[in-house]
């Protein structure tokens, strides 16, 4: 049983704010993904939570104890590092088995869950290897073994697959899911990969400039972003957003077409939709199509609308080609309303979940 | 030029310099020392290791290094690590732990034989303060294990410096990652010492013991200063021959057995400390 709690964390390296008010709670057993862009604070949030970084303020609490002030040996966590920090000096079974041997664990059983955890991760044929003798690949994967062979109550992750080719990712991805489900071990993975967010996550935190900007399941916050930020980050391609004027208290007029949409002070609303959410119709909204990408399963199409670029995803058998002036149709309750000046996404009663 | 041959030619002066100064007399050395007069011979090796003051002098000169080199490696280990932990001053408390360095090993033994000598600082302190009736000569035949203690008194306080640097620079060339993956796998700091600290500090330590331990080998001022002859060692022998007896055959053969246990135990050193194929440290 491990429930982790960050209550208010900030850190402050010099002048510059790496996070800022973050609150998060991640419960016991669950699978917590923390996504975002290069340089967001997701290292330094995962350094926090192990003890190996101080917050400047707020609290970090594991299974209702604070433990700001333990060092990360008493936290009960194991942690996968973005650099691995293999150690140079061990052979790769020396490494899986560093932990198990600083908690005294008896040598037959140490045997016993290097062995096990090296097979999970395909490197038992490099046990007597040294870490320069590894590929890049190979060392994270032992520094995945390494913390998995300790069945902790916590596992932190920080990418730690972003150095597998495809094919070895996928499979490496479905096994991390299936282990720390069965051991019941409450996980924090880091990732900047969406698909990979998306398919492990029970819950996904997103990350934006040192704050967390929505903490939800994966269906929710790709039909419901929370921010325009995250409905421009989620999603590949992502949300197209084009701009809405009012027309009448609860009606926007969007690229020449009208819409029922929230009824609020504003005069203008970022009007979102996803590249599938839309079909070619004979009426709509009017684009003119600058890019054609056929990719087998459909046919993705860059267009402008307004001078705004606008993607659709649309049937591989649609006969389009660039230059061409298509009619677009929004599927009505996929429709999300977004405020220009904050980015906050508009309620509108009968979209909220 | 041929970039096959840079190598050879940049290692060259180097080369020529010691053939001309290491080598050469090194030559001149061992042609004495196995040369009797008639032929080669290890008559000379006989003459010094049956004379009687060879036994203890080549004890002194072990038990010295015994005693001296592994107090030096500790605490050299316990400074490094102290000043590598420090955020301030550290280069400050660098310099002032190195000033031994810059004092020569007979100016080393003058300043401790003035503390031990019956008019030094460590008698009137203690007539001062009343613990004994009057001065007496601490430094005298009566008292071997007192003179001992000085010795390696003056060489721990003169010589720790070197190892220390050294261990200092390897300490700091370990990335701080791999304590960080030691303390989150439950290592506290004494093993993260032995486990991350000592193994990675390998090629350090065995170039600082190396150091360390020949020059133990070869004391010879400081030993002067404080023992005299009370305490001989293998490298007062050596000079005694050479300056005193004036017989430079065994003076030679004395050094040669000086050489020889510098290698011995320098080829211990390195095999101990090898770090194993395939690790990169
Ligand atoms: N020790 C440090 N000193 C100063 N600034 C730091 C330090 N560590 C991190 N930062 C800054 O804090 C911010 C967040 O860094 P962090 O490593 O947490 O990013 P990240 O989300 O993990 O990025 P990535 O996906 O590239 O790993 C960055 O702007 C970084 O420059
Ligand atoms: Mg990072």
């Amino acid at each position: 049983m491990a429930e982790i709690k960050i209550k208010n964390v900030a850190k402050n390296f010099a002048s510059y704010q790496a996070l800022n008010d973050i609150n998060l709670t991640v419960s016991d057993q669950e699978f917590m993904v923390l996504l975002g862009a290069s340089g967001c604070g997701k290292t330094t949030l995962l350094r926090i939570i192990a003890g190996l970084e101080t917050a400047t303020q707020g609290e970090v609490w594991i299974n209702d104890r604070r433990v700001d002030h333990l060092p990360p040996k008493d936290r009960g966590i194991a942690m996968v590092f973005q650099n691995y920090a293999v150690f140079p000096h061990l052979t790769v079974f020396e490494n899986i088995a560093f932990g198990l041997r600083m908690h005294k664990h008896p040598s037959a059983e140490i045997t016993k869950r290097v062995h096990r955890t090296a097979e999970l991760m395909h490197i038992e044929q490099l046990l007597k290897r040294y870490s320069g003798e590894l590929s890049g690949g190979q060392r994270q994967r032992v520094a995945v073994a390494r913390a998995l062979a300790m069945e902790p109550d916590v596992i932190l992750m920080d990418e730690p697959l972003s150095n597998l080719d495809a094919l070895l990712r996928l499979e490496m991805r479905a096994e991390l899911k299936g282990v720390l489900a069965e051991s019941k071990t409450t996980a924090i993975y880091v990732t900047h990969d969406q698909v990979e967010a998306m398919s492990l996550a029970d819950r996904i935190s997103v990350m934006n400039q040192g704050r967390i900007v929505q903490a939800s399941d994966p269906v929710d916050i790709y039909r419901n972003p929370a921010e325009k930020f995250v409905a421009g980050f989620i999603g590949n391609p992502p949300m197209n957003f084009l701009v809405a004027d009012k027309q009448a208290d609860g009606r926007w007029n969007v690229a020449g077409q009208s819409y029922d949409g929230p009824s609020c002070a504003e005069n203008t609303l970022d009007f979102a939709i996803r590249p599938e959410d839309v079909v070619l119709a004979e009426t709509g909204i009017s684009a003119k199509v600058n890019v054609v990408e056929p990719l087998g399963v459909h046919l993705l199409v860059t267009c402008d609308v307004n001078g705004a670029q606008f993607r659709a995803t649309l049937d591989s058998d649609a006969n389009i080609g660039r230059g061409d002036t298509i009619a677009l149709q929004p599927q009505l309750d996929r429709i999300r309303w977004f405020e220009p000046s904050n980015g906050m996404r508009q309620s509108l009663e009968k979209n909220d979940v | 030029m041929q970039a096959r041959y840079l190598p050879y030619v940049l290692i060259a002066p180097v080369s020529v310099f010691l053939g001309l100064f290491f080598l050469y007399p090194f030559y001149l050395v061992a042609q004495t020392a196995f040369y009797d007069g008639a032929g080669w011979s290890l008559k000379n090796f006989q003459e010094v290791t049956s004379y009687w003051k060879f036994p203890i002098s080549f004890k002194n000169t072990l038990w010295l290094a015994a005693v001296v080199v592994p107090i030096q490696l500790a605490l050299a280990l316990l400074m490094a690590t102290m000043v590598n932990a420090m955020k301030k001053g550290r280069d400050l408390v660098l310099y002032i732990w190195t000033i031994p360095l810059g004092i020569s090993d007979l100016a080393a033994g003058i300043i401790w034989l003035a503390i031990f000598e019956q008019s030094g600082f460590l008698n009137s302190m203690m007539h001062g303060l009343g613990f004994i009736d009057r001065p007496t000569a601490l430094i005298s035949y009566q008292n071997p294990t007192l003179i001992f203690v000085a010795i390696a008194l003056a060489e721990i306080w003169r010589a720790t410096a070197i190892m220390l640097v050294i261990l200092v620079a390897g300490i700091g060339l370990i990335p701080r990652e791999y304590y960080e993956a030691a303390q989150v796998f439950g290592a506290g700091r004494w093993k993260q010492f032995l486990r991350i600290t000592l193994p990675l500090l390998r090629p350090s330590l065995s170039t600082a013991l190396v150091l360390r331990v020949i020059l133990a080998f070869e004391v010879f001022a400081v030993v002067q200063a404080l023992g005299g002859t009370l305490f001989p060692v293998l490298m007062s022998e050596t000079y005694a021959y050479q300056f005193e007896l004036l017989n430079g055959s065994a003076a030679a053969a004395v050094a040669l057995i000086i050489l020889g246990i510098s290698i011995a135990s320098t080829i211990v050193i390195l095999r101990v400390l090898r770090v194993p194929k395939g690790a990169t440290i």
